[in-house]
């Protein structure tokens, strides 16, 4: 045990963003300090890209998304801490989209299971990296990364802002000054607060040599802190994309065709231009727009277009697009990211077992169906909608108004859920050409749900092929390989044109970077040249990976003759002590003896995710209507915990989200077209379906992971390891509901 | 041709055709968008508002079928004037993306006011019409008891 890893997934993202972006380039850009975009109204002062100082008190930009995980919170909080504004007094604006905003910890990556014995050459790539997504403008929420990429630098902003508005003070009080709920405090209690002194804050140079405040000194961070937007959203009153209303609005929808990425042959729109309401109807090249007084009138004429489509750039039914990606089995991997020991050999006198596993295509199904409102006045264009990376969005958008990315400017609103699916730009390119035929008329574009479900950029299907072999209760061979098409080609080929060469680690995510230690262990990934978009679902290669590796776990420990629970904790605790923990975590909150009565049934998994490991429980029961999840235990390990109570609401969603698709969730194909439609047809648990949840936060890991999407990967082979606890049936195929028989 | 609704006690003649749902005359006629859109074929419950105090899918019923007065999550309490379930969902921190719990709150006040002492099956069986694809399924449960224990003035 405690072999040299071969495991090198950060040099692989190096060459591919060096190609992208060119890294000597970016260190030189670099070093010149980027503009900050904030132009305050007369009678505010800003004093970094994080805050904004007016007369009514102070506001914090907080530069990432909120798509429900709380991130807006989380990041004001961060300067609140240092700052020493009172929480109730502090707003929250997402603010502009610029490049100030960039988010390095989207490309240097999550701290590994392995991270204590991070290189130096590491350690210099992860430096040089972080000038890539500064000079790339990369403005983008998403891979559970906002906290850790803020940790610092919004505290920072936080600290340096309050020693200036300390140094304006010098001139007015007597030291030693000290800050307290917005004020600075002479030594004789008399306050100024930071509303008169920001003016002349903004003209002292920044202090550089602030010290941040240890975790022992913190009063918001660490703690359970009410979120900005909870009022708000108990209300109604939270603007959501779909929710924007300006002056002379009209509404709109779309028909885009149903082969994905196919055109439009013809159509005839003259029954629609004669129904109620409808203004117009919009010729986008792969399908038309209806703009109407009214969305339902639009979705009505909508339906009563005639329209001839082109067919699908891919096979046309679910058989023919697994037998395609089944195929790129049978050639050279893109990846083996792991590759230790001999996995073709079986150790005398050991067990060999095999299996295969099938997952299908997942849709995002957020909350609020896909939608943005538009204003294209000749010279520019004004964009309004919940997204994750307003940058790309300004850029794809101005290239359909055909204008360029600074004519554009892009509004971010609440998400009514994101997933990965708001980080595409294809609703803001539709809007912008909606708009740019209605010059001077804001629009609003809502799809369907129907149109939102069959256009999505799904979570690929995938296939693996898994070996194994126990001897003496151990595993002693590890064999994956892992057919998909890959997220990371297309989604990088949307944004900048081309596909990065060269190993795919996110396809093999959730597999090959697992801490378990496995003498002859490997993880090939296979990728499949499949036109089906596929794109960032909520944990992206772990949500197929953590199924795949963690049920195979399942059965080598099953073969072994082992407790499931004990096998996996024996395997991983020489590699990663803090995820050993997490399994003794969940073991002692769910009281687990490795046996259960009958009707009952408990399965286990863990894994590492976004640089947080998490381990769940989840508890399975017989009932007369079905069989019934009742319970579930997560422990998770984030090394920081900022702020718990949002860690546990996140844990828990994320693992609803996973449970969610191992039940019902399957996207599937005929004639080219998605055959899903709305949510009777791709259901999600519900409160009556929904287990009950206990989280526990724990602070081992000596790095700070994420939260939004670690609560997903394990949810799925959990449970599925559970109705085997429950059945003696093994799930090797998604969803759930096809195999067994649940209450409703 | 004009119909007459009474929504969150205001009249409003609203010209549009009888077919329209209740959800787009809200949302888009009148701008009150605390009521959502969701799927349409009344699957989530996003768009639950009250019709003389039961819980309707507003884009089930048609402007021509409304029927006495309307209420919406914009009517039953602001910002400066939680109700007794808004308190109770900011106390529990139960919103995450948010966009299903007007909905959930509207259907909420209708079990709570026909019963302010619902059991774990009671609540499973009038929240399970109301999809949350957060997951916050756990901290709505435990804001309507505590809604209902301030209702029984515990």
């Amino acid at each position: 045990m405690g072999r040299i890893k071969k495991y090198t997934r950060r040099a692989f993202i190096v060459s591919s963003a060096a190609v992208a972006g060119g890294v000597a380039f970016g260190v030189y850009m670099s070093k010149k300090p980027l503009e900050n975009p904030l132009k305050p109204e007369a009678g505010a002062v800003t004093l970094n890209p994080y805050l904004i100082i007016d007369q009514e008190g102070v506001t914090i930009i907080a530069p990432r998304a909120e798509m429900g995980q709380g991130v807006q919170s989380m990041l004001a909080a961060l300067v609140a801490e240092e700052l020493d504004v009172a929480w109730e007094d502090v707003r929250v604006l997402h603010g502009p989209a610029a490049q100030a905003y960039y988010n390095g910890e989207l490309i240097t990556g999550h701290a590994e299971y392995e991270d204590g014995k991070r290189s130096a050459w590491q350690e210099f790539v992860r430096d040089a990296m972080d000038v890539v997504p500064k000079t790339l403008g990369l403005q983008v929420t998403g891979g559970s990364t906002a906290t850790i990429d803020a940790f610092e630098k919004m505290r920072l902003a936080g600290a340096t802002a309050r020693e200036a508005l300390k140094l304006a003070a010098a001139e007015r009080l007597t030291g030693p000054l000290r800050t307290e709920n917005g004020q600075v405090i002479g030594a004789d209690g008399s306050a100024i607060a930071y509303a008169e002194l920001a003016e002349a804050a903004a003209k002292i140079a920044p202090p550089e040599d602030v010290i941040l405040r240890p975790s022992s000194e913190w009063k918001y961070l660490g703690r359970d802190m009410p979120r900005v937007d909870m009022v708000a959203k108990s209300t109604g009153t939270a603007q959501y994309g779909a929710d924007v209303r300006l002056e002379g609005m009209k509404f709109a929808t779309v028909r885009i065709n149903p082969h994905l990425g196919g055109g439009m042959k013809s159509y005839d729109a003259s029954t629609a231009e004669k129904m109620a309401g409808v203004e117009r109807v919009i010729d986008l090249g792969n399908g038309i727009a209806v703009v109407a007084s009214n969305t339902w009138l639009a979705f009505q004429a909508a339906d009563a277009v005639d329209i001839d489509w082109e067919d699908a750039p891919y096979p046309a039914t679910t058989d023919g697009l697994f037998a395609a990606i089944e195929k790129t089995l049978d050639e050279a991997p893109n990846s083996t990211l792991r590759d230790e020991g001999d996995t073709s050999l079986i150790p005398e006198g050991a067990t060999e077992i095999s299996a295969e596993y099938r997952v299908p295509y997942l849709a995002h199904a957020t909350m609020e169906p896909m939608n943005a409102t538009a204003l294209f006045t000749g010279d520019a264009l004004e964009i309004w909608c919940g997204n994750q990376a307003p940058l790309v969005l300004a850029d794809k958008a101005a290239d359909a108004a055909g204008l360029s990315a600074d004519q554009v400017t892009v509004h971010t609103l609440f998400m009514g859920g994101g997933f990965g699916r708001r980080a595409e730009a294809d609703v803001a390119i539709l809007a912008a050409k909606v708009a740019k035929a209605m010059p001077d008329v804001p629009v609003k574009v809502m799809w369907s749900r129907e149109e939102d479900m069959r256009h999505d950029f799904y979570r690929p299907a995938a296939i693996a092929r898994m070996k194994g072999a126990v001897k003496d209760g151990e595993a002693v061979v590890f064999d994956a390989r892992i057919a998909a098409p890959s997220v990371t080609k297309q989604s990088m080929s949307r944004i900048m044109g081309f596909a990065p060469p060269g190993p795919d680690p996110a396809h093999v995510e959730g597999a090959a970077n697992q801490p378990y230690d496995i003498a002859n262990y490997r993880v090939a990934g296979h990728l499949a040249d499949v036109d089906v978009p596929v794109g960032f679902w909520r944990s992206v290669g772990n949500s197929f990976n953590g199924f795949f590796h963690e049920s195979f776990i399942d059965e080598l420990a099953h073969a072994a003759g082992a407790d499931p629970l004990q096998f996996r904790f024996d395997h991983i605790a020489p590699l990663s002590p803090p995820t050993a923990k997490l399994l003794a975590a969940v073991r002692d909150m769910s009281g687990w003896t490795g046996k259960t009565p009958d009707g009952i049934g408990r399965g286990v998994a863990v894994t590492w995710s976004f640089g947080t490991p998490v381990a769940q429980v989840i508890e399975v029961a017989n009932s007369d209507d079905g069989i019934r999840i009742t319970k579930a235990w997560i422990a998770c390990d984030v090394g920081t915990a900022l702020d718990p109570r949002n860690i546990r609401a996140q844990m828990e969603g994320g693992m609803i989200y996973g449970l969610s698709a191992a039940m019902h969730g399957e996207i599937t194909f005929a004639n080219g077209e998605v055959e899903q439609e709305n949510f009777p047809d791709y259901d999600a648990l519900r409160m009556g379906t929904a287990p009950v949840t206990e989280v526990q936060v724990l602070e081992n890991n000596p790095h700070m992971g994420g939260v939004g999407e670690p609560g997903t990967p394990p949810s799925m082979p959990a449970l599925a390891n559970a109705l085997f606890d429950l059945t003696g049936k093994r799930a090797r195929e998604l969803p759930l509901s096809k195999l067994f028989d649940f209450a409703g | 041709m004009a119909y007459s609704v009474i929504v969150n006690g205001q009249r409003f003649d609203v010209d549009l055709p009888g077919d329209v749902p209740l959800l787009w005359v809200l949302r888009d006629e009148l701008g009150l968008s605390g009521t959502k859109y969701g799927c349409g074929v009344s699957a989530c419950g996003a768009c639950t508002v009250h019709m003389d105090g039961e819980a309707v899918r507003s884009c089930q019923v048609a402007l021509e079928d409304v029927a006495g007065e309307v209420t919406t999550i914009e009517g039953i309490g602001t910002p400066d004037a939680l109700d007794v379930l808004q308190k109770a969902w900011v106390a529990h921190q139960v919103a995450q993306c948010g966009y299903c719990q007007s909905g959930q709150i509207m259907q909420a006040a209708v079990l709570l006011a026909a019963n302010n002492a619902p059991s774990d099956a009671e609540i499973d069986e009038a929240m399970s019409g109301n999809l949350c694809r957060c997951g916050t399924y756990g901290r709505i449960r435990a804001a309507i008891k505590t809604a209902a224990s301030e209702m029984r003035g515990e």
